[in-house]
């Protein structure tokens, strides 16, 4: 075993948790495009916001967790995820409440 | 309100209090903040897929009046999620108790009773026939 590596893996286990954090919200997205597809105008355009928002995210958390050894924690990068969520689920408000209309 | 919110933004305040931790606890922090993430993900998918999925129910709108609470719930998870995870990392800085918080019990119990509503519905449903 290489020195200085935790024998408990940690960072190895946040970066998993990071990528199956980006699987979930490529389900959602998959989920609100699914959702959006009704040949309006305006629900494209909220489809084209989920997807945008997919993409930050990705930016955002792929590169969390990569390398060896002391990994960086904690930063903006998690407010910021958050704020992707949130955007995510008042996106689906939107289309919902559209679908009534 | 704000000030919580501008103290998320800002990993230069919250790394100025206390001493830096060994980063493990803070790495475990940061799984638990993104397993929470995860859960809240799974309700707004959860209301995304209600709102397309879901027959019609007897009442009028009442898949839309779930799928909405879903997203809203989910939302409201993922701000808790983060929120949270800040007061921990705080605490676990300035070497206190971490928070205690009646947020999973207060979240199983509203998951708890709106699947119980739910369940009323199918039955209703398929008593009342179509």
């Amino acid at each position: 075993m290489s020195t200085g590596r935790d024998p408990g893996l940690q960072p190895e286990r946040t970066r998993l948790a990071w990528r199956r954090t980006l699987l979930t919200v490529t389900v959602v997205t998959v989920l609100a495009v699914r959702l959006a597809a009704t040949g309006d105008p305006t629900d494209a355009l909220i489809a084209g916001g989920t997807v945008l928002v997919w993409g930050a995210l990705l930016v955002l958390c792929w590169p969390r967790g990569t390398g060896t050894g002391p990994a960086r924690t904690g930063g903006r990068t998690l407010p910021l995820v958050t704020a992707g969520t949130v955007v995510l689920a008042l996106l689906g408000v939107l289309l919902v409440l559209r679908g009534l209309g | 309100m704000w000030e919580a919110i501008r103290r998320w933004f800002d990993p230069a305040e919250l790394g100025s209090v206390g001493e830096t931790p060994d980063y493990r606890f803070s790495l475990a922090n940061e799984r638990t903040f993104l397993a929470w993430l995860r859960t809240g993900l799974a309700l707004v998918g959860g209301g995304l897929a209600a709102a397309q999925f879901l027959p019609p129910l007897p009442m009028s709108h009442l898949r839309e009046v779930i799928a909405v609470a879903l997203l809203l719930l989910g939302a409201a998870v993922a701000v808790r999620a983060v929120d949270h995870w800040a007061r921990t990392e705080r605490a676990i800085r300035l070497g206190q108790e971490l928070p205690a918080s009646r947020f999973p019990a207060i979240l199983a119990l509203a998951v708890g009773v709106g699947a119980l509503l739910l369940v009323v519905a199918v039955l209703m449903r398929a008593v009342g026939g179509r």
